[in-house]
């Protein structure tokens, strides 16, 4: 288990001194200017080194990705932005990082402006995170004051960060719809490439970060990457805020260390499952995008990057929504599905048709008014949104219900069968009673 | 995707501008992009737009448009495209939004919904009959390990439960909603597991306040076990609503557990270590937890300061017919379980508080001064007196 001393986020459950002042006394800002004398590329080295995956969802290597940014600049400004539009199902890690350990954040900007040459960093919040919003424009408010941000800063290095914030489109928590929505225009996603790295925020280079990811970077660079890299399994380092909700004894927000084995994971942190192991029905690992998976494949898994991939799920945001026996799955996945079909942004047509079309199967499944054939046919509908779409939402759509027909086939057909002899008895009812 | 429109003609106002404070804010939301990108700030100036009239008019949109300099169609496009946007007028005292997601959903949020459309109306989107309450289902909100939540203009009040949702609603509805604290319903420090920490356990590096309160809190676990019986013995004397008979063993063993609390509490007075343990909760953290957050929160710290122990009000042990606090405007079932683990039974009680113990009990819920806002000691007074009929004489209502 981790122990307190390697937790990044101390301050998550706002405990403690919020200001400047409390976090400086938790060891935040501490050497930050030695830090960035160290130069560019040993910052972007460590960060590499320390085998940091973006925690946004896809998990591509921080550390790379910051490289991406072109060395010298060709009169255009460069763009840090910080994606806090967290808006995943099941998802609130960012949302404790930015009202309780703000300074994390906002020192990370700072860091990773630095590294890519950006004196300019937007930080999207969502539009729901209005106290959040407040909270941090206060803590950056204060780092002005302190001569941490902005002109002449301190830190040798100059750094505006500016807050922005959505209004409750769940599909502006991809990059690029991201950008446009910063733009002010809808939130529908752009084609790529060219990639934001070339072409980002108003034509410039940009790097699209997650809250979570750019949190951490500090401490790993105080600490050095080895220490990251030190816990975890490889490939799967560091530590990870992990979200547990639905049918546990105590859901919370908790950092673990990455690769902690689910049972543990709950025990430790969460009292168990409501009603005992043996209630565990399923549980979708990573937030509403990725699929489920069912009780006795997940229970001895490592929650990390690869083992998740290998059940065919993920870790995404590694938002644990955990279902006991008394959840009707077929429901709470159908309730993804309308979630899907609301936030399409209805650029591409596969997506937004298809969010639609399969919501609508999947309330017909729930009742069981349907046809055992019509889940194939709903399968391979899925299979034709995913991977045809210009961003991932299609897939996202998609996921959940292919996880469901992988695993619980059995149970919607039982379902239909139920209808079925349901609407049987019932007119034959109907029947009897005319004549 | 969903599909919006614009409110009907006849209920769209003729003109829109901002007020003079929300100018001002706008002023500093352009000012906070490059220049010629001004169509940057169209959503935080739709939202103020938005907080000034609780829904987005179509003036306002054009009004905004202008502003930036765009053309009509971008920010309308804009406006209809975030879901946050209010297109409609809402309820004027309280738009409730619940989250339906099925995070959610599997902690009850259906029954939320049940609630909402018992008590505001039956269809989502809808103004009760006094155009003051409307309610909708939202997508997640991102509160999910605080589940059920729904949101109330800024404020998301988290851990619900139907009962709950409808005393919050009565509250805004009555034009009261400073009577709830957002935030996480049950007992629990906002994302933390309900019950306690299982992890930063240790202080960081502690503020030497902070820590002085966790070890009295730790020390004087006597008071905090001798609650507990007792409440248990009288909840089942309760629950059978039959007379206290000196016969009955549950009821020897809660007059053991009443001595025992009367001794507790006496030392309490006299030494009082055990100013901030409360016998209703389960674990002797949380308040040295709200200890802590009160001492954070930076206005507030004088206010700490005055937590000494010498104001706190003198509690008493639990009378057979304790007062129902719950008729004090402002007193919840949560609030009154809380003064009650302070010994606080009867309006007398708290018709008596002076200054001083008003500012303690006031810093012990960290309430930022509602108890003279409310003005509890008067209405206590007035309850004490003649019971509801003296309330109404006094206050020309009925109470709560």
């Amino acid at each position: 288990m981790l122990a307190d001393k390697d937790r990044i986020f101390t301050n998550i459950y706002g405990l403690h001194d919020k200001s400047l002042k409390g976090a400086m006394a938790r060891g935040h800002w501490d050497g930050t200017k030695g830090i960035l004398e160290k130069g560019r590329d040993w910052i972007i080295n460590e960060m590499k080194a320390s085998g940091l995956r973006g925690r946004g969802g896809a998990g591509f290597p921080t550390g790379l990705k910051w490289s991406f940014m072109p060395k010298e600049s060709d009169g255009r400004p460069h763009y840090l932005v910080i994606n806090a539009d967290e808006s995943e199902p099941g998802t609130c890690k960012d949302r404790d990082i930015l009202r309780h350990d703000p300074h994390t954040l906002i020192e990370g900007c700072v860091i990773a402006g630095f590294s890519m040459g950006a004196h300019a960093t937007y930080i999207y919040v969502r539009g729901e995170y209005m106290r959040e919003r407040e909270a941090l424009q206060a803590a950056i408010d204060e780092c002005y004051d302190a001569g941490l941000l902005g002109k002449n800063s301190k830190l040798g290095y100059d750094m505006d960060i500016y807050v922005h914030h959505g209004a409750g489109a769940y599909i502006c928590g991809e990059e690029t719809a991201l950008l446009e929505s910063l733009e002010g225009k809808k939130g529908q996603p752009r084609l790529k490439p060219p990639f934001p790295a070339n072409m980002g925020l108003y034509g410039a280079p940009t790097t699209v970060n997650n809250v979570e990811s750019i949190a951490v970077a500090p401490t790993i660079l105080r600490r050095g990457g080895a220490w990251f890299a030190g816990i975890g399994r490889p490939n799967n380092t560091g530590t990870k805020l992990f979200c547990v909700s639905g049918h546990v004894k105590t859901p919370c927000t908790v950092e673990e260390a990455m690769s902690i084995p689910f049972r543990e994971l709950i025990e430790r942190h969460c009292g168990g499952i409501r009603g005992g192991w043996d209630n565990l029905l399923a549980v979708i690992p990573g937030g509403s995008s990725v699929p489920l998976v069912p009780a006795a494949q997940i229970i001895d898994t490592p929650m990390d990057f690869d083992s998740l991939r290998d059940l065919k799920s993920g870790l995404g945001t590694a938002a644990v929504i955990v279902m006991d026996k008394s959840t009707d799955v077929i429901k709470a996945i159908a309730r993804l599905s309308a979630f899907y079909k609301h936030e399409s942004c209805g650029q591409c047509t596969p997506c937004r048709e298809g969010t639609g079309w399969m919501w609508r199967v999947m309330e017909r499944m729930v009742r069981g008014n349907a046809q055992k054939r019509e889940i194939d046919m709903l399968f391979d509908v899925t299979k034709q949104i995913e991977g045809h779409t210009i961003c991932a939402l299609g897939d996202a759509a998609a996921w959940p219900i292919q996880g469901l027909i992988r695993h619980f086939r059995p149970e919607m057909e039982a379902r239909i069968d139920q209808y079925t002899r349901n609407a049987v008895q019932s007119r034959n009812t109907v029947l009897e009673a005319a004549e | 995707m969903s599909v919006r429109r614009l409110a009907d003609d006849q209920v769209q106002p003729a003109k829109f501008a901002f007020n003079r404070d929300f100018a001002a804010q706008a002023k500093v939301w352009v000012s906070k992009y490059p220049k010629g990108r001004e169509q940057s700030a169209v959503i935080p100036l739709l939202m103020l737009a938005q907080e000034q009239d609780g829904w987005v008019t179509k003036t306002a949109i054009e009004h905004v448009a202008d502003m930036l300099r765009m053309p009509y169609i971008r920010a309308l496009e804009v406006a209809t495209f975030y879901t946050q946007f209010q297109l409609k007028p809402i309820g004027t005292r309280a738009h409730i939004q619940v989250c339906g997601t099925t995070p959610c959903m599997l902690r009850g949020s259906e029954a939320l919904m049940d609630v909402c459309r018992s008590k505001i109306h039956a269809e989502p989107q809808h103004l009760n009959e006094a155009g003051t309450l409307s309610w909708e289902e939202v997508e997640c909100q991102g509160a999910c390990v605080n589940a059920p939540m729904v949101m109330i203009f800024k404020d998301a009040y988290e851990d619900l439960t139907p009962e709950r949702l409808a005393y919050i609603i009565d509250r805004f509805e009555a034009g009261r909603p400073q009577d709830i604290e957002p935030g996480p319903q049950i007992d629990r420090v906002f994302s933390a597991p309900a019950g306690g920490l299982t992890s930063l356990k240790e202080e960081p590096k502690p503020a030497a306040k902070t820590k002085a309160a966790a070890g009295a809190a730790a020390k004087s676990p006597a008071p905090t076990q001798a609650g507990k019986p007792k409440r248990e013995g009288e909840s089942e004397t309760l629950g059978t609503s039959r007379p206290v008979t000196p016969t009955d063993q549950k009821d020897e063993a809660n007059a053991q557990s009443k001595t025992g609390k009367a001794a507790a509490s006496r030392s309490a007075g006299a030494k009082a270590p055990a100013a901030v343990s409360d016998p209703a909760r389960p674990a002797a953290r949380k308040p040295a937890a709200a200890e802590t957050v009160a001492s954070v929160a930076g206005p507030a710290t004088p206010a700490t300061a005055g937590l000494s122990d010498r104001s706190r009000p003198a509690g008493i042990d639990r009378p057979a017919a304790p007062d129902d606090l719950k008729l004090i405007s402002g007193v919840g079932p949560k609030l009154e379980g809380t003064l009650n683990s302070l010994g606080i039974y009867t309006f007398k009680q708290v018709a008596g508080w002076k200054k001083a113990e008003r500012d303690w009990v006031d810093g012990y819920l960290n309430f930022k001064g509602r108890i003279d806002r409310d003005d509890w000691v008067r209405q206590a007074k007035a309850l004490a007196k003649g019971g509801p009929e003296e309330y109404f004489k006094v206050f020309g209502k009925k109470p709560r």
